[in-house]
């Protein structure tokens, strides 16, 4: 210790007179090109604003933020939020910012399942199923993903038949060309009862868990948890549903034109999820095969000569080392797929870019519009990534 | 489609960030310089704009820029036409990318305030809404609950929300960013109703439809609907040319001057004519052009009129009547103020 606090010193000491203001001083140098390239990099920034600014006011064009005060007027087909005609161009931003990240996010989970999958099915030991993940992958992505959105679209509206002829493959469920049209909760007490159930359901499982490791611990049994404990968890609250009968549930009817009540999956949402997940999908599956292929054999048998299953060894062994190979690729896929999503504007999926259209238009400031598409993605993408470098460093190799 | 959206947003974007501050030189100049006319038009619309099998434009935006250039630059076939999607247009003016846009475009206050002047109309429509036959409508009161189809970046739009929030009826849009999307999305079942000028359904019901005569335009006119040519703001001369230039046809319409007769027009005593063909006075000089401009634009399109019947009306598939865009002294709106 002693040593090393004195090297530290002898370090520091030669440091401080190197302090002097002069251009031969490499560090002053370095500060001096820093601070002028910075400078530099400002100007050209400040020159294309005033430019612009000068251009936009010759042309009589308005400029400023001023617009997302107003009303918009128009009427958005989907949305998470409550929505009108009288909301300001700003509330519309928000329905299209949300609809962009429901797309997003529930095609990232999906497209993450489904690329799981096939990069194991690719190195399946049955020939069917290993060559059909190959097919599969090799024909979606070699396919531009616009084509498979319109191909989407196609199918569920051409494909389906109208509201009146709607196909009814469970009680109160109705696909039709309009989407499909689900139950929704209705507003009723069964559903706080459904709520403790659920979340009784939780805790039991959750204690019967830990009972049965250490169960496994002494004894070398176990349970399998994953039936009971969804059968713990759903089948209450389901039975709760079923006993309050109707009245729980808003079915969907046919009055008009269309469904009233319940819930739509609107055929434009549909078509765009399924688009993005099975393109995403496709390049997940190869960069999960890649990572996979990355963990030694040498681990695979040794989780055969622990006495692991298949299965039990790519769960516990293989996918945990496979994720540090994974990872960082996935997550350019993951940002491929929320900037893909703006694809949305050609099928009629009212996303962030599609809003944002309509705004450029009627108050023809194309500027601010097409700033607000920038920074609404550069955000969500940003936030995306810092999200999973996190993830990446917690389940990086830890070197001891 | 996506890109074409993106061209123009970068467009709009660089442009207005390295054009230089001086003031825009006269379109007039630069159009003759470089011995073409920059046209902007619609990707497809059957009756204003849209290619036939030998890829040549047909239509009246189309045939309304062929009147320009052969004012301008003495030959009608001298256009670069440009397609442009609904939400490209106007930008595609401002920048400068094109001289004209004639290209279904209502004429607003908003846009005429933001970098735009409108020339005169050249055709008067309005809002309406297709149904197919089947759904048993009859008004568009009957519409509550109904999906509509409509195109994104239009004033169709806001028309619809406006006309159906004062009558307290419910609706769901689909909005889409191209015509043929929209119009497969309506055809496909995916919507009730599709709305749209009432000119564009009926070409969209001549032309599109798999059986024309299943699909009915509700008799409800939702909104004025004027459209006519696009300049940019800021260039007063270039404006009055192709302002001229359309009252021209229709006052060749009013002296009964058609394509075919122009040549014999000529020797007319009419000094109404003698002025419009440049027999006489120095019309076109005014302008900036010749004094045969209108005789040119006469000669390869024909008057107001025999451009409305062979694109729109009795001589084309949409069969609309004149209605509005007939003569004034026909009871209609086309008025040119008197050229002398």
């Amino acid at each position: 210790m002693q040593s090393f606090d004195g090297r530290a010193k002898a370090d520091a000491a030669p440091r401080a007179h190197h302090l002097t203001l002069s251009i031969n001083n490499p560090t002053v140098r370095a500060i001096l090109w820093q601070v002028g390239l910075g400078l530099l990099v400002a100007l050209a920034g400040w020159y294309l604003a005033s430019n612009t600014m000068a251009n936009l006011a010759r042309l009589s064009i308005a400029s400023g933020f001023g617009f997302l005060d107003r009303e918009a007027g128009v009427q958005i087909g989907e949305s998470l939020i409550a929505t009108g005609p009288r909301d300001s161009y700003g509330n519309i931003f928000v329905v299209g910012l949300l609809n962009t990240l429901k797309v997003s996010g529930v095609g990232i989970v999906l497209a993450t399942l489904l690329g799981i999958l096939l990069g194991i099915a690719r190195l399946s030991r049955n020939w069917l199923v290993a060559r059909f993940a190959a097919f599969y992958v090799e024909t979606i992505r070699n396919i531009p993903l616009l084509l498979q959105l319109f191909i989407w679209y196609a199918l569920l509206t051409e494909g389906l038949p109208g509201p009146r002829q709607a196909l009814e493959p469970l009680p109160g469920i109705f696909l039709s060309n309009r989407g499909l049209k689900l139950p929704a909760p209705a507003d009723d007490p069964v559903w706080a009862w459904v709520a403790v159930l659920f979340a009784l359901g939780v805790l039991v499982t959750l204690a019967l868990s830990a009972w049965n490791r250490k169960r496994q611990l002494a004894t070398g049994q176990r349970l399998p948890m994953a039936p009971i404990g969804a059968a713990l968890i759903l089948l209450p609250p389901l039975l709760a549903i079923l006993l309050a009968g109707g009245g729980a549930l808003d079915v969907p009817v046919l009055q008009g034109f269309n469904f009233k009540g319940g819930m739509t999956l609107s055929p434009e949402f549909a078509a765009l999820l399924f688009g993005l997940t099975l393109y995403t999908a496709a390049f997940i599956g190869e960069i999960v095969r890649s990572g996979i292929l990355a963990v030694p054999k040498g681990q695979t048998e040794a989780a055969t000569a622990l006495g692991l299953s298949r299965g039990t060894a790519m769960r516990l062994v293989i996918l945990p080392q496979a994720l540090r190979v994974i990872i960082p690729p996935t997550t350019s896929q993951f940002l491929n797929l929320t900037k893909n999503s703006s694809l949305a504007v050609a099928i009629g999926y009212p996303d962030f870019v599609a809003v944002a259209n309509t705004a450029i238009n009627q108050t023809g400031q194309a500027v601010e519009g097409v700033l607000s598409i920038m920074i609404v993605y550069l955000v969500i993408s940003l936030a995306l990534s810092g999200f999973m470098n996190w993830y990446n460093r917690r389940v990086a190799l830890v070197e001891r | 489609m996506k890109s074409r959206l993106w061209g123009a947003a970068l467009a709009v974007t660089c442009l207005t960030m390295f054009a230089g501050t001086a003031q825009a030189g006269p379109t007039l100049d630069a159009v003759k310089g470089r011995g073409q006319l920059f046209c902007g038009v619609n990707a497809g619309l059957p009756g204003f704009s849209n290619p036939d099998s030998q890829g040549k434009w047909t239509g009246l935006d189309a045939d309304t820029c062929r009147a320009v250039a052969a004012a301008v630059l003495g030959d009608a076939n001298k256009i670069r036409f440009t397609p442009l999607s609904a939400q490209q247009r106007l930008t595609a003016v401002q920048t400068g990318e094109i001289d004209v846009l004639a290209r279904n475009t209502t004429w607003t206050l908003t846009r005429d305030a933001q970098g735009l002047n409108f020339a005169p109309t050249t055709y008067y429509d309005g809002q309406g809404l297709m149904v197919p036959k089947s759904l048993g409508v009859t008004s568009a009161k009957q519409l509550d609950g109904a999906t509509i189809c409509v195109q994104m970046g239009t004033t169709t739009e806001l028309n619809l929300s406006d006309w159906f929030r004062t009558r307290n009826i419910s609706f769901k849009p689909v909005v889409i960013e191209a015509l043929d999307e929209v119009n497969a999305a309506y055809f496909a079942g995916r919507c009730d109703v599709m709305t749209a000028d009432i000119s564009a359904l009926a070409g969209t019901r001549a032309t599109v439809a798999p059986k024309p005569d299943d699909h009915l335009i509700l008799p409800e006119v939702l909104s004025k609907e004027p459209l006519g040519p696009v300049v940019r703001h800021g260039d007063d001369q270039w404006r009055d040319i192709v302002t001229w230039t359309i009252y021209a046809l229709m006052e060749a319409e009013e002296k009964g001057v058609t394509a075919a007769n122009v040549d014999a027009k000529l020797k007319d005593p009419d000094p109404g004519i003698q002025r419009l063909l440049g027999v006489q006075g120095d019309m076109g000089p005014l302008l900036g052009l010749d004094k045969q401009w209108a005789y040119r634009a006469i000669k390869a399109v024909g008057n107001y009129g025999e451009i409305f019947d062979r694109n729109v009306g009795k001589g084309s598939p949409l069969k609309l009547d004149r209605g509005l865009n007939g003569l004034w002294t026909n009871g209609g709106l086309m008025y040119a103020p008197p050229i002398r």
